[in-house]
């Protein structure tokens, strides 16, 4: 009964959406007033369908409703009910539903959060988020529907959630991901609607930005958590592989950050207007591109558990009509665009198109390492895969005049900075930061050329970063200077900061970290970078849905127990497979892992041995570049100029409504 | 030319230099890092008329031949065969393999061709899920053998 109220209340958004998609447009484009207020109670009602939607088929996973095939295919009755309330989202059906529920999740909350907006605009953005949804909406009831149910036969129990996803990390990384993966349909909107209006001034960037802002928060920390879960629960010790699916992520996070400062040059300049827009369109777009690899089946990958290549279809033919038609929007409106500002050849807005190349020309780099393979194979060319070496050599390439830009721009002046001025600060900084990368590098007994490089330019932004808070706050460097700052001002620092802080735990973890593969019996030690690792034996395993073994292994530094490491392998005796599960021992400057391998004919383990020093850097500089968005997004200018605006749009509701009986007529 | 022109040339200029040292970088860096993707038959009778060499790098994917994995008795050294339609490969892998890794499964490997018919890996992947195979391999044993027909229509 409930599975019905889900299904129908789904069709239900369906009509909200469809509604919203047409009335505040056409009320938009008449100058109509009681058309364009019908945006936010429809977007709001397509908010609460969505919402039965999801907590009826969460509530049939609660329920083991194995009438559903859904449910049958991605659940099981031994399955804890936390990870069945997230199993909704295990398999390609619900992850769907997780989708456009996050999508209505979003349009809600530009409804609800743009009071200060003209209703024009807000009529404008919501119909397009409307737009979207319709697309999702028909191709989740027409193609892959999560209530389908299989009567009258349907099985005893489910076939269980795949075990890879049976983990904390996996509970919160999927969401997170989507939030910022749809988050960029906000900036999308924004930027159609401007564009249709005609009107691209430094409001709408003001408007668009803590939006742009919130999206790119969530990806940065799911990306992150998605690394993070890669590297403890995949049991290979890596972080990031450049597989197809990551790879889809990255690229919109790519397009995202450029599209964050292009956004404030068109806030403060008024210029890049044109550029902005490009880009808001192609995050949205790299965003769907993502969800098409992921979902469809095209890519081969450790990611793309369920996959259907006729769905595919339906999602690269949405993918053609919203890149298609909102490129050819831009392509009619475009050109009459003009910035206002002028600048010249050395000045902050030069140094800031610089890095948004680059970060273009790295999410090409990206694009086509991931597409390549797949035109090639089907141009009939034969399959070939581009591995993580190219991915590798270019970022090498490209981030050393990137990091320089990073480290230049901010220390540098609007519309003209002469170079001479700034020849000081450079050569301090680059003096500063070569020596204490080469320092940095000497604690390690083999010198990498590669790590050097690495640290020298992690430290270059925070030597940069520095000179630039001392530049704001003057000679007299005290609290009261610091305080003075901007939070958005503080946003820059800790976001350019965070990236630092990955950077170095790039650099080092990959040239610095040490690898062994070992076979031990029971009692043996082994040594690795300075460790000795210490094999206590194995012990049974006993868990809700999974067996297994667990090994003990205790590890010394110079004769001193620091870790006493549980490395387990478990065999999830429903789906049949087997699944490591290392353990981790994480430290500032090091990790400590072990994973437990078969066992040999003779009795002996096989372990697998990693000491990675740095690796939790990457990860919590990924957090602090979070927090830095967080901190830009509540800037008092947001709040303030929400107020300034409340005032203004009162003014303007009550002129219009003044004038609302010739509308009436 | 007025300042403004000169400027946007200045401007347009430097871009197309960087984009096509970037293209330039990139073919370079892609020459060297594409692996073709190999089936045990097309290693040893050719792809498309062409022989993989000796000291190639290369992905190969197959099912591994039942009976075949063999192990060192001291050290971590393991040789398996893989199969798809008949011609059997070795691979040569030192480390531990994945977890589903097992005989008669689907799995592909990177590594370097030593001769004609020995590869010696550096990574071995066994996909996550059961009835895995490669799909490269399931369109070569298609019809063939061994494949459900659900299987077979699958990729």
């Amino acid at each position: 009964m409930i599975t019905e109220v889900g299904h129908f209340s789904l069709v239900l958004a369906l009509l909200m959406s469809i509604l919203l998609a047409v009335y505040p447009m056409w009320g938009a484009a008449r100058n109509d007033i009681r058309m364009m207020s019908l945006a936010r109670p429809l977007a709001i009602a397509m908010l609460l369908f969505t919402l039965i939607a999801y907590a009826s088929l969460t509530w049939a996973f609660i329920n083991n409703d194995f009438s559903l095939s859904y449910v049958a295919q991605t659940s099981n009755s031994l399955l804890p009910v936390y990870y069945r309330i997230t199993a909704v989202w295990g398999g390609h059906e619900g992850s769907f539903l997780l989708w456009i529920t996050i999508l209505a999740l979003w349009t809600g909350a530009v409804a609800l959060f743009s009071r200060p907006m003209p209703l024009q605009m807000v009529a404008r953005v919501l119909a397009i988020l409307g737009l979207v949804a319709v697309g999702f909406y028909l191709f989740i009831l027409l193609a892959s529907n999560p209530f389908e149910r299989m009567l009258p036969f349907f099985p005893v129990d489910g076939r269980d959630l795949n075990p890879l996803l049976q983990d904390i990390g996996m509970i919160i990384h999927p969401p997170t991901l989507y939030m910022g993966y749809v988050g960029f349909s906000v900036a999308f909107a924004f930027a159609i609607a401007a564009l249709i209006s005609g009107k691209l001034d430094s409001t709408w960037a003001r408007w668009s930005r803590p939006w742009t802002l919130a999206a790119w928060i969530f990806l940065t920390i799911g990306i992150a958590l998605g690394s993070w879960w890669a590297y403890y629960e995949l049991g290979w010790g890596g972080w990031w592989f450049w597989d197809p699916v990551e790879n889809a992520s990255f690229m919109p996070w790519l397009v995202g950050t450029g599209l964050l400062h292009s956004l404030a040059v068109t806030e403060k300049r008024k210029i890049f207007q044109s550029w902005t827009i490009l880009l808001a369109i192609a995050a949205f777009s790299l965003s769907l591109l993502g969800t098409f690899l992921v979902r469809s089946g095209v890519l081969v990958s450790v990611h793309s558990f369920a996959s259907d290549p006729t769905r595919g279809l339906f999602i690269l033919g949405i993918l053609i009509v919203t890149i298609g038609g909102s490129l050819l929007l831009y392509a009619l409106k475009a050109p009459g665009l003009k910035g206002q500002g002028q600048y010249h050849a050395i000045s902050r807005e030069v140094l800031m198109m610089g890095n948004n190349v680059f970060l273009t020309a790295a999410t090409m780099v990206v694009l086509l390492g991931t597409l390549l393979p797949l035109v090639h194979k089907e141009l009939g060319l034969g399959s070939i895969s581009i591995g993580a070496p190219f991915f590798d050599q270019m970022f090498t390439y490209l981030i050393v005049p990137f990091v320089f830009l990073l480290g230049v721009g901010p220390l540098s002046r609007w519309k003209k900075q002469s170079p001479a001025a700034l020849k000081n600060q450079i050569l301090l900084a680059l003096g500063l930061s070569l020596s204490a990368g080469v320092l940095i590098n000497q604690a390690y007994s083999t010198f990498s050329y590669l790590a050097t490089l690495g640290s020298v330019l992690a430290c270059w932004i925070f030597v940069t970063s520095v000179q630039e808070v001392v530049q704001r706050t003057g000679k007299a460097f005290n609290l009261n200077a610091l305080t003075k700052l901007t939070r958005s001002h503080w946003g820059m620092i800790a976001g350019h900061v965070g990236f630092a802080v990955t950077l170095m735990g790039i650099a080092l973890t990959s040239q610095y970290s040490v690898e062994k593969d070992v076979r031990m019996a029971a009692g043996e030690s082994a040594e690795l970078a300075g460790y000795q690792f210490v094999f206590k034996g194995v012990k049974p395993l006993n868990g809700p849905n999974y067996t297994g073994t667990s090994g003990h292994v205790d590890v010394f530094d110079k004769g001193q127990l620091v870790a006493s490491l549980d490395a387990q392998k478990r065999f999830y005796t429903v789906q049949r497979s087997m699944m490591t599960e290392a353990a981790i021992d994480s430290g500032i400057s090091r990790d400590l892992y072990v994973a437990l391998g078969e066992q040999l004919d003779n009795g002996d383990w096989g372990l697998r041995l990693y000491v990675k020093p740095f690796v939790n850097w990457i990860w919590l500089g990924a957090l602090i570049m979070a927090l830095g968005g967080l901190l830009s997004a509540t800037d008092k200018r947001y709040r303030l100029s929400k107020v300034a605006l409340a005032k203004k749009s009162k003014q303007y509701t009550v002129s219009h409504t003044a004038s609302s009986p010739e509308v009436l007529k | 030319m007025n300042p403004r022109r000169k400027k946007r040339l200045f401007a347009l200029s430097a871009i197309i230099t960087i984009i096509a040292m970037a293209v330039g970088l990139m073919l370079y860096a892609l020459n060297q890092n594409i692996d073709l993707f190999y089936t045990p038959s097309e290693i040893l009778k050719g792809k498309n008329g062409q022989k993989p060499q000796p000291g190639q790098r290369l992905k190969i994917g197959g099912m591994v031949v039942v009976g075949s994995v063999q192990r060192h008795p001291e050290t971590l050294d393991v040789s398996f065969k893989l199969t798809d339609t008949g011609p059997e490969v070795t691979v040569q892998y030192h480390g531990l393999l994945p977890d589903l890794f097992r005989e008669g499964q689907g799995i592909v490997a990177t590594g370097v061709l030593q001769s004609a018919s020995v590869i010696k890996a550096d990574e071995v992947l066994a996909k996550h899920d059961e009835e895995y195979m490669p799909p490269e391999v399931a369109e070569a044993v298609k019809g063939i053998k061994h494949v459900k027909p659900e299987q077979a229509g699958a990729y």
